[in-house]
């Protein structure tokens, strides 16, 4: 047992350093916009599906998954007009948007799945680069590279003035527009950002299984959620205030979250229950500083009182 | 400098909550006007404000700000005339942000926000300088997150932010009401010495009479959307809370009905 998780170990990290990186397009919204974003069950799928069409036709792997990042944008675009334009709260817009990419998905794929075979293709990433290629192919580096470089990046940019300027929107909109700030613009940006991101994931996601899915999206937002909660509460100590150590935290949620995936389901854990166990675990997460303040809140007044 | 043109406010109109907060009113206020505003419960004090802020649109009349109608100008857009400091302590800061990070965010209000660093190390030693002259310790605390501040320490810094860029108007909505009495003092002291220095046209509502008379030019009372009394010059500085409740009497024919105005001292 303990022997096949081990040969599984390079496999579930560098699938948790892709989903880890969605994981960042999540926190994006979740984190610092303040809204939960229901578009990137599908926006991942979208990213995955051009990007294997797009590769089938015969482009180069970095154009398709460019592409696929762009596709994930107007997903997010999508989403910010349905909540700033027309008014819909971000939840339900974010649905709207995943409903209608169920389609467009479909669309794009011309049927529920395509495959990408490593054979027959160029790929940045594989299962299959794992082991026995040079050490600058390996798929754990690359996937680890990209992750650092959007870190990189994500850091940068929140340091700008558009990017304060998008956390003063998502911290308190009130101030923003006291201070001048557009905080609708600043909303549609952060989104297409964060979808942009997701479908980026979905494109990595989509060349290491070798497929792409119509259905690879679904709980994908819970699982960004997870990696993101697993992360605070693993390595929050830790790696505090810094903001790059922030993202850096919800990429090694991630990387945790499909350890302990892979260790559930070798255990024997029917892989069908394997969506409701994981929102479970993170309703319960969710709900522990809710639970902390009604149930375990020490009353200091009248501490205070037993103690005179 | 501010010209309210017969505004009309009205909240769920043709429902059975139906409000007339701004009832045809119209304000004129000259450059260098330090006015405060004071009215019952209801009066329609912070919406004034938020009518000239941009929070929604009026429902009839003009809006113009030197000359330039600001009707339908969006809130963010007209930010760049105006300094606001709220009633809630949390409203007028980002509280997940640092101290220093908050000022920049005001110091590029009404400017246009890029690609460049959203703060620069000069401007960090700028802001230390001016966190210092508020004598509450907080030069040397720049990168603290702003939610852990207290209440009276978030309206001075937010008071700061409110004059960094040189507004034409600073807004001030009953920005001491939730202090404690000593802090609110001081608060409304560096408000007098904000608006005294930089020379700003202010409008201050509060609840506090002795307040409303001590401080400013001009003193405007309020009563069901109007502007029921406007004291300026010589009469201002005569006044006393006794004698401002006189006149409320004569010239809203009831009498006034703000518990907390009577109650505090």
């Amino acid at each position: 047992m303990l022997n096949s998780l081990l040969n599984a170990f390079p496999g579930s990290v560098a699938q948790g350093l892709i989903w880890g990186l969605m994981a960042i397009g999540v926190f994006i919204t979740y984190k610092i916009l303040d809204i939960a974003d229901l578009t990137v069950d599908g926006s991942i799928c979208t990213g995955g599906a051009v990007c294997a069409v797009m590769m089938i036709n015969g482009c180069n792997v970095w154009i398709s998954m460019f592409v696929a990042f762009l596709a994930g944008m107007l997903a997010g675009l999508a989403t910010g007009v349905f909540h700033v334009f027309m008014g819909i709260p971000p939840i339900l817009a974010g649905i709207l948007t995943q409903l209608s990419l169920y389609s467009v998905n479909l669309k794009i794929m011309s049927g529920a799945n395509v495959s990408l075979s490593v054979r027959n293709y160029d790929l940045l990433v594989s299962l299959q680069y794992l082991k026995g290629v040079p050490f600058y192919c390996n798929t754990l580096l690359v996937v680890a590279l990209i992750l650092a470089a959007v870190i990189g990046v994500l850091y940068w940019f929140f340091g700008t003035e558009i990017g304060c300027g998008i956390r003063a929107t998502g911290c308190n909109a009130a101030m923003s527009k006291a201070q001048g700030i557009n905080t609708d613009r600043n909303k549609i940006i952060a989104l297409m950002m964060s979808n942009g991101i997701v479908a980026f994931s979905g494109a990595l996601l989509t060349q290491y299984q070798g497929f792409a899915d119509v259905n690879m999206g679904r709980g994908a937002v819970v699982i960004g959620l997870a990696a993101i909660i697993i992360g605070e509460a693993l390595f929050g100590k830790l790696l505090k205030n810094n903001f790059a150590l922030k993202l850096l935290q919800v990429g090694l949620g991630g990387i945790v979250y499909y350890i302990v995936y892979q260790a559930v389901i070798m255990l024997g854990t029917e892989p069908d229950m394997m969506k409701m166990y994981s929102a479970l675990v993170v309703a319960i997460f969710l709900a522990i500083p809710y639970l902390k303040e009604r149930y375990f809140k020490k009353n200091v007044a009248s501490k205070g009182e037993s103690h005179a | 400098m501010l010209e309210l043109k017969n505004v009309t406010k009205i909240f769920n109109g043709g429902t059975c909550n139906e409000k007339v907060a701004l009832n045809d009113l119209s304000l004129t206020l000259n450059d260098g006007d330090f006015v405060t505003v004071i009215g019952g419960n209801g009066a329609g004090k912070s919406t004034v404000l938020n009518a000239i802020a941009g929070v929604w649109k009026p429902d009839t009349g003009k809006i113009l700000i030197d000359g330039e109608d600001v009707t339908n100008m969006p809130e963010h857009k007209r930010a760049k005339y105006l300094g606001r400091v709220f009633q809630d302590p949390r409203l007028g800061t980002a509280g997940n942000m640092n101290i220093d990070e908050n000022l920049a965010l005001a110091a590029r209000r009404g400017k246009r926000r890029g690609l460049g660093w959203g703060i620069t190390k000069k401007e960090r030693e700028h802001y230390r300088e001016l966190l210092a002259e508020l004598n509450l310790g907080l030069e040397s605390r720049i990168t603290t997150k702003i939610g852990v501040l207290s209440g009276g320490q978030r309206q001075a810094v937010t008071l700061l932010m409110a004059s960094l860029q040189q507004p034409k108007l600073l807004l001030l909505d009953e920005h001491t009401a939730a202090l404690d009495p000593k802090t609110a003092a001081k608060v409304l002291e560096l408000t007098d010495r904000i608006v005294r220095e930089n020379k700003l046209t202010a409008l201050m509502v509060t609840h506090n009479m002795r307040d409303a008379i001590a401080y400013g030019n001009r003193l405007i009372m309020m009563h069901n959307g109007r502007i029921i009394l406007d004291i300026s010059g010589e009469d201002k500085k005569q006044l006393t809370v006794e004698l401002l409740l006189k006149q409320f009497n004569v010239a809203a024919g009831e009498t006034f009905d703000n518990d907390r105005a009577l109650l505090t001292d």
